[in-house]
């Protein structure tokens, strides 16, 4: 029990009379029910209050009532009053009345007899004219915990359901599920109820009827079907906490009702779609028959988009969720920016969207490795935050980003944080693996770790590069001579255990070095730990297997020490050791194949994720946070192969009259809020369309809230342009033309109703429509605005004429997507060659910051401070025969090589059919060192694939040539670098600077002077100008007007030194460097973007 | 969803429970305490706990855990979000969430708490409407109800309930009208030993105090909408019209309310307002270590940096620390090692500058990580990623309003690296 005694000498509203009382309560350990034995001292003070109680004052009664309140707050137990707290239910004064149902709602259950008496009450204001005294008398009587009272419940819910007031349906709502848990048998009642609440039309009622359909009967998911769209059309509108139930909802019945739409052969409706208006297509028939996304699921998704803006975390979570487990894989990226976003709520908030990305980056690294930074860790976070940022972070390690990752991990190594520390480790563990470029490197670093100071830093390391070396013992001998040396200083047993596993299994590398350490084990063995023991014991059997000379006596002495030790498991083990190795007549055959047993190759242990499997659950749940199955889990089921019948969700259309349970309020109060009641029917009917302009408000009609989906035909006419309806009309028939081809079985149903069938067709055309704008991004590449002009429709066109400013934000988002895309779940086929010789010198450095005392050199490469997202043409899809390849810069550190520049090559596939073999040819034309990428097998038509490759263009802007090789073709292509792009970032300090600076005078120094733009003249300007062009590293100066930036050359390593010094209004740009072509070149561009005024 | 309630103070104590379906003994809260008691640090308890028959979910704000449970399936950001709108709407009824303030308006948090829940599902978490059906305790107004036997509950529901704008009242009425924004934006950044940027973003919010009368519907621009990258609404912004035309268009609630969130594109370098000079050294086999520290404005935009705190959680070997600032003043805790030093406002003229000597346990080896220094800043009238509101405009309403904006940066997370 946790004792309030400390509170209560402060806390004393109760008054005198209680105070021994309370000190009392607080020795018993079990609160409110069991303190039966205080009793008599109770009653004192109860009596007083009871008097309050029946005294003809409100007031006398508020005040008892309100501190029974503070006594039931405090767990403690008021519940004899009972009688006289009932007794004024009736009471005229609505907070006393309100206090005594807190009371009863609390006692209700352990007083039954009592509590019946306060029933007609409640049946009375059941009938009360004031909507809010309806509600909370159903409130309480539904939250009575009474079996006898479920007759009269039941009544009063289905009384409630029809209510003209929503609020009260909305409590009925509620009420539905408090009844379910009192009596299950109620079911087949109440879900008659849920199913006339369902087809609600208040947006209050919503999100609480499905809440109570998830409660009672999710498994009812026919119920569902009529009320889809409806739901899916509030939802913007549903107060928040409702918007979260119904997505997850909705996230359920969609994988139930819709084929999957991540099909490999997925095409989107827009080719079907165009197959009608253009008869030129390119595309050939297609045999399989293509994917349309059936116009339902492109509703729900298009309804919840808008929801990714929301003050609300848990409605953002839910729609990401949604969007995860719903959209296609390209649609996908738009749900990174608002996870990341959450990520400056409260910790708790951190937590829970950290844990969700942890799993997502697994299975899609592109989606959030532009945003990595926002996973670096900082001191302050909390250790289960900066675990989980670690996670990610080893999530989306690649070849190219790894040289930073490290960097930022070799911080963290040093954190104060022992456990955060311990994981970081692990994590440069995972890396190792992942990555096998950087193997040795990560290796190299955790051997200089090993002479850390801290014992669990230490240990961690030795678990990680037992691990590591399994996966390649044999260049490794000398990591392990070493870490023997270490051996005597470690203290920590899983450690020592570690060291002594290795020795064992690679003795036969360290010969000389594995009798001595047993040696020392046998004097020390009785003080070891159990682990260590163990380990000796084994260490003794293998080297008495392999060098039986040396180390019989040894392990003769060992094994001895193990069978007479305290601990079973160590005699067990060395009875069992003994009678394998030692060959005598009893042991038999087995021993013969002592060698075999104990020597056995062992498999590597995969280092991975604790996130791996954490996809089994849906994500954004209770379940998935605690990675086990929670109480009431509904799993997501699998999309089916066939889609289920779509004409249940047609609803028949109602004559677009009021409601039977119209808000009387908003009737009655027609002069303000229905001005918003029109302007918010408006934004809903934008919704709807999403492609059309028009801006005219006064059109829409009242009952479109409520009737939308009837609605939005005769809406829609009135509300777009002439030309615009006269071509969606056209649309509009050929769709239903189309529809009715596809569903003939539909037909008759269809043309009774032929309002909805339009609905339907008109959401379905302009899905096609904007999936296709989504597409044609995905297709085309760098040249974006003019490449998706020819690539889509009319529509599309059309579109982006009527919409400047969407269209333009569109294009930018899609910008985006497209980078994005590239890296998507296709990581580079890596696994590739050569070993220790790619080694980079400048990686070697950065893990060497992972001893203590680091010699710090004076020119620390850092990163890159800007790295442009433009990518670059290498071959064009038209010539490329189907294939198109962009690079871009990615300015870090060649894993390579330490003189060749870093590349990122994304090629895709825009053909119709897979391409096989693609790679670089062995023959290089103008000679420069190519690290080619290694050949992707298979390129599937309309998918794309990243790989980073590495070039020496050995400090000059020649360009390199060389032959993108199909299985078929061979295509010439040229990198052409800007000379910005062949320089590293260094930094220095600003005393560095000036002094290397002043070596480099004379022919070594060039200089020009410009006129600034005055929009240039900001130092965030100048900056940006300056990074953009090439690829430096801003060195903080103390002078305001000048600023100085660093670099090295690639290949020579040579110091290039920019600084701008502004003198208003001109500016002289200094560039100091030995390759003097390429300062002046370099200077040449700086001056254009300078003085350039376009951002 | 939420079965019960219960809040912990920082000793350890239940001190208030509430629950929405059958009751849950306390005792379901030792799986917490045991939590809290393997945690090193209060922050560190999980929020998630699970137990053999329930699962508890806890957020810690104001050095109270509002530790609610849960007996089945439910999104847990669900039931964290609304454990935070509960902390949210205590703050502001009583103008502190405190274990005093709670306890002395025990009655009112119990009315609040019965009407934001019911059976676990939450009913009314709008500020206003909240207020109508419960007012804020005042001293005047507890005066008044003494004497006139009026009640503190409303009678009648609330109009926001059932409206299509719930955020707002109708009937609201001032005799000066005002609307005042307030840009508020903060650096988050890391920055490295060698004073260059590893990560840096900006982000922002506008909060916004309307004081009009009626209906009004207001719509606000930007000069510069192109720099918001990623923005979360108010829901009484229509969405559709900034996705559109980027102007905020929307009818407010009554009162203060956070219009926007945003966050500037991190495509767009960040200025950095404030370079530090550090030097921090602990000597090997001494028991003395070196600390100096400056500071320095660097790209202020000609604006005065103000409000400059600087806090730095000193190695755990640190004993005391004998410092000498050159302006404002310093405290150094030698239980929790947590150096602060208040600056003021920085001088470009005279630096301000912290430098003395640290003494070290003796004997104990030399930290292996230099401390990370957090800087809080304040710059007035700057919006540091030059954000800036073109116009507000009010339709809907004759009066003519007082229209107002501030702009102000500050630091975020902001951390020097050493």
């Amino acid at each position: 029990m946790f004792g309030m005694s400390t509170n209560n000498v402060s806390y004393n509203e109760q008054g005198s009379l209680e105070s021994g009382v309370d000190a009392a309560h607080e020795n018993s350990s079990i609160p409110a029910s069991v303190s039966g034995g205080l009793f008599s001292a109770d009653y004192k003070k109860n009596e007083d209050l009871k008097e309050m109680l029946e005294s003809n004052k409100d007031s006398q009664k508020l005040e008892a009532m309100k501190r029974i309140v503070g006594l039931i707050a405090k767990g403690k137990n008021a519940s004899e009053l009972f009688p006289a707290v009932v007794k004024n239910v009736a009471s005229k004064n609505i907070e006393l009345k309100k206090l005594v149902y807190v009371y009863l709602v609390r006692y209700a259950e352990e007083q039954q007899d009592l509590a019946l008496l306060s029933i007609s009450t409640f049946q009375r204001a059941l009938k009360d004219p004031n909507q809010l005294i309806r509600a909370s008398a159903l409130r309480v009587l539904s939250s009575i915990r009474v079996p006898i009272i479920v007759p009269i419940m039941m009544l009063s819910i289905k009384e409630a359901s029809t209510d003209l007031s929503p609020y009260v349906r909305k409590t009925a709502a509620h009420a539905i599920q408090k009844l379910y848990s009192l009596d299950p048998d109620q079911k087949e009642h109440l879900i008659e109820v849920i199913e006339k609440l369902l087809k609600d039309k208040s947006t209050l009622v919503a999100g609480s009827v499905v809440m109570a359909f998830e409660e009672v009967c999710p498994e009812r998911i026919d119920l569902i079907h009529k009320n889809y769209r409806k739901l899916c059309n509030l939802l913007v509108d549903v107060e928040e906490w409702g918007q979260v139930v119904i997505i997850h909802m909705l996230t359920r019945y969609a994988r139930t009702q819709f084929v999957s739409p991540w099909r490999e052969d997925a095409v989107f409706d827009e080719n079907s779609e165009k197959a009608f208006y253009d008869s030129e297509e390119e595309r050939k028939v297609e045999q399989v028959k293509p994917y349309i996304m059936d116009p339902d699921h492109r509703l729900l998704l298009r309804n919840t988009k808008p929801l990714f803006q929301s003050r609300n975390t848990a409605v953002v979570m839910a729609v990401s969720q949604l969007y995860w487990h719903l959209a296609p894989k390209h649609e996908l990226n738009i749900i990174t920016k608002s996870l990341v976003r959450l990520l400056r709520s409260h910790r708790e908030v951190q937590f829970i969207v950290l844990q969700n990305i942890a799993t997502m980056s697994i299975q899609r690294k592109g989606m959030f490795e532009p945003f990595m930074k926002s996973f670096y860790v900082r001191s302050t976070d909390a250790t289960h935050i900066k675990i989980l940022k670690l996670e990610i972070l080893t999530n989306l390690a690649n070849e190219a980003n790894i040289s930073t990752i490290l960097r930022e991990f070799q911080t963290y190594v040093k954190s104060q944080d022992k456990a955060f520390a311990a994981a970081t480790i692990q994590a440069i563990g995972r890396c190792a693996t992942d990555i096998s470029e950087v193997t040795d490197t990560c290796l190299n670093g955790l051997v200089l770790l090993l002479s850390n100071r801290d014992e669990t830093v230490v240990a961690e390391s030795v678990v990680v590069i037992k691990k590591l070396l399994q996966t390649q013992p044999s260049q490794h001998s000398d990591i392990i001579k070493h870490m023997a040396k270490l051996f005597d200083n470690i203290t920590v047993s899983m450690a020592r255990a570690s060291i002594l596993w290795l020795m064992g299994e690679y003795c036969e590398h360290v010969p000389k070095i594995a009798p001595d350490v047993l040696r020392k084990m046998a004097k020390t063995f009785t003080s070891e730990e159990d682990i260590v023991k163990l380990q000796t014991v084994n260490l003794a059997a293998k080297l008495y297997l392999t060098n039986s000379k040396q180390t019989k006596l040894l392990t003769q002495y060992i094994l001895n020490l193990g069978k007479y030790d305290q601990n079973y498991d160590i005699r067990d083990r060395t009875r069992f050791i003994r009678q394998l190795i030692v060959p005598n007549e009893k042991s038999g055959a087995l021993s013969k194949y002592a060698r075999r047993i104990l020597m056995a190759p062992k498999p590597a242990p995969v280092l991975q994720s604790a996130f791996k499997d954490r996809d089994r659950f849906q994500l954004g749940t209770l379940s998935h946070t605690l990675n086990s199955q929670a109480i009431g889990y509904l799993e997501l089921s699998d999309w089916p192969a066939v889609a289920p019948d779509q004409s249940v969700r047609i609803v028949e259309v109602v004559e677009p009259v009021k409601e039977t349970g119209a808000p009387v309020h908003g009737k009655s109060k027609p002069g303000k809020s229905s001005e918003k009641f029109y302007s918010d029917s408006e934004e809903e009917e934008e919704e709807e369309e999403e492609g059309s302009s028009s801006e005219d408000s006064s059109s829409s009609s009242e009952e479109s809230e409520s009737e939308s989906e009837s609605e939005e035909n005769s809406d829609d006419s009135n509300k777009s342009s002439s030309s615009q309806s006269d071509s969606e009309k056209k649309k509009k028939t050929l769709k239903n033309k189309k529809l009715q081809q596809q569903k003939p079985d539909g037909k008759d149903r269809k043309q009774k109703n032929g309002n909805a069938v339009k609905g339907q067709s008109r959401s379905e055309s302009e899905s096609a429509s904007e999936s296709s704008s989504s597409e044609s991004s995905s297709e085309s590449g760098s040249e974006l605005d003019s490449d998706s002009d020819s690539d889509s429709g009319t529509d599309q066109k059309k579109n982006t004429r009527s919409k400047p400013v969407q269209s333009t934000l569109v294009t930018k988002v899609e910008k985006k997507e497209v980078s994005l895309l590239d890296l998507d779940d296709f990581s580079p086929a890596a696994v590739p060659s050569p070993k220790s010789s790619i080694l980079s010198p400048s990686l070697l450095s950065d893990l060497q910051g992972l001893s203590i005392s680091p010699t710090q050199s004076a020119l620390q490469a850092s990163s890159p401070v800007f790295v442009p997202e433009t990518s670059h043409e290498l071959l064009h899809r038209m010539t490329g025969k189907g294939l198109s390849a962009q690079y871009h810069f990615t300015r870090q550190p060649c894993i390579y090589g330490n003189s060749m520049v870093s590349l990122q090559l994304t090629l895709s596939n825009g053909s119709d059919q897979a391409l096989e073999n693609i790679h670089i040819s062995e023959k290089s034309s103008t000679g420069q060192n190519i690290h080619r990428f290694n050949a992707i097998e298979r390129l599937e038509p309309q998918a794309s694939v990243t790989v980073s490759m590495g070039v020496d263009f050995n400090d000059s802007t020649q360009a390199a040539n060389f032959q993108l090789c199909t299985k078929e073709d061979e295509f010439s292509v040229s990198i052409q670098p800007a000379v910005g792009e062949l320089l590293l970032p260094i930094t220095v300090s600003e005393a560095d600077f000036s002094k290397e600076q002043g070596k480099l005078l004379g022919m070594n120094e060039s200089s020009a002077t410009i006129t600034m733009t005055p929009e240039n003249v900001s130092s965030q300007s100048v900056n940006r100008k300056v990074v953009s062009v090439a690829n430096l590293g801003v060195i903080p100066s103390s002078q305001e007007n000048i600023h100085r930036f660093a670099g090295k050359t690639v290949s020579s390593g040579c110091l290039v030194l920019v600084s701008v010094a502004l003198k208003d209004p001109d500016a002289v740009i200094t560039i100091n460097t030995e390759r003097t072509v390429m300062g002046s070149m370099l200077l040449r561009q700086l001056k254009t973007a300078l003085t350039n005024s376009d951002p | 969803m939420i079965h019960s309630l219960f809040l912990v103070n920082a000793s350890g104590d239940i001190f208030l429970e509430k629950h929405w379906k059958s009751v849950v003994s306390r005792s379901v809260c030792d799986y917490f305490f045991e939590a809290l008691e393997r945690a090193t640090e209060p922050e560190n308890v999980p929020p998630v706990i699970s137990t053999p028959h329930h699962y508890l979910i806890n957020v810690l704000r104001h050095r109270i855990y509002f530790v609610a449970v849960i007996q089945s399936e439910v999104p847990p950001l669900f039931v964290i979000e609304f454990l935070h709108r509960v902390v949210d709407t205590f703050q502001d009824y009583f103008g502190v969430c405190t274990e005093a303030a709670i306890k002395d308006n025990v009655v009112v948090v119990y009315e609040l708490l019965e009407e934001m829940l019911d059976n676990g599902f939450p009913l009314a978490t709008e500020s206003n409407i909240l207020k109508e059906l419960i007012k804020p305790p005042t001293i005047l107004r507890t005066v008044v109800n003494t004497i006139t036997g009026s009640t503190n509950v409303g009678e009648q529901l609330p109009t926001g309930q059932l409206s299509v704008v719930p955020w707002r009242r109708t009937g609201v009425k001032y005799t000066n009208n005002e609307a005042y924004f307030d840009v508020i934006e903060e650096i988050d950044a890391i920055i490295d030993k060698s004073g260059s940027t590893i990560t840096a973003e900006i982000q922002g919010v506008i909060d916004a105090c309307v004081k009009l009368t009626g209906m009004p519907d207001l719509t606000l621009s930007f000069m510069n909408p192109r720099l918001l990258d990623d923005v979360s609404f108010h829901p009484c912004v229509r969405f559709k019209r900034w996705e559109a035309e980027r102007i905020l268009s929307f009818i407010p609630p009554d009162g203060n309310f956070r219009l926007l969130s945003y966050h500037v594109s991190s495509q767009n370098l960040v200025a950095i307002p404030v370079y530090v000079k550090h030097n921090i050294s602990f000597r090997e086999g001494s028991s003395q270590g070196r600390f100096e520290l400056t500071l320095g404005p660097k790209q202020t935009m000609g604006k005065a940096v103000e409000s400059v705190l600087v806090s730095s959680q000193l190695p755990r070997g640190v004993l005391n620390a004998n410092l000498n600032p050159s302006q404002g003043t310093y405290t150094f805790d030698p239980v929790t090692k947590l150096l602060s030093w208040d600056v003021g406002k920085i001088n470009p003229q005279k630096l301000p500058s912290l430098k003395g000597s640290m003494s070290l346990q003796a004997g104990a080896s030399k930290p292996d990580e230099n401390p990370t220094i957090n800087i809080q800043l304040k710059i007035q009238q700057l919006a540091i990623s030059g954000l800036k509101v073109n116009r507000l405009d009010m339709y809907g309403e004759k009066y003519k309003p007082f229209k107002g904006i501030k702009y102000m940066t500050k630091a975020g997370k902001f951390q020097v690296r050493t």
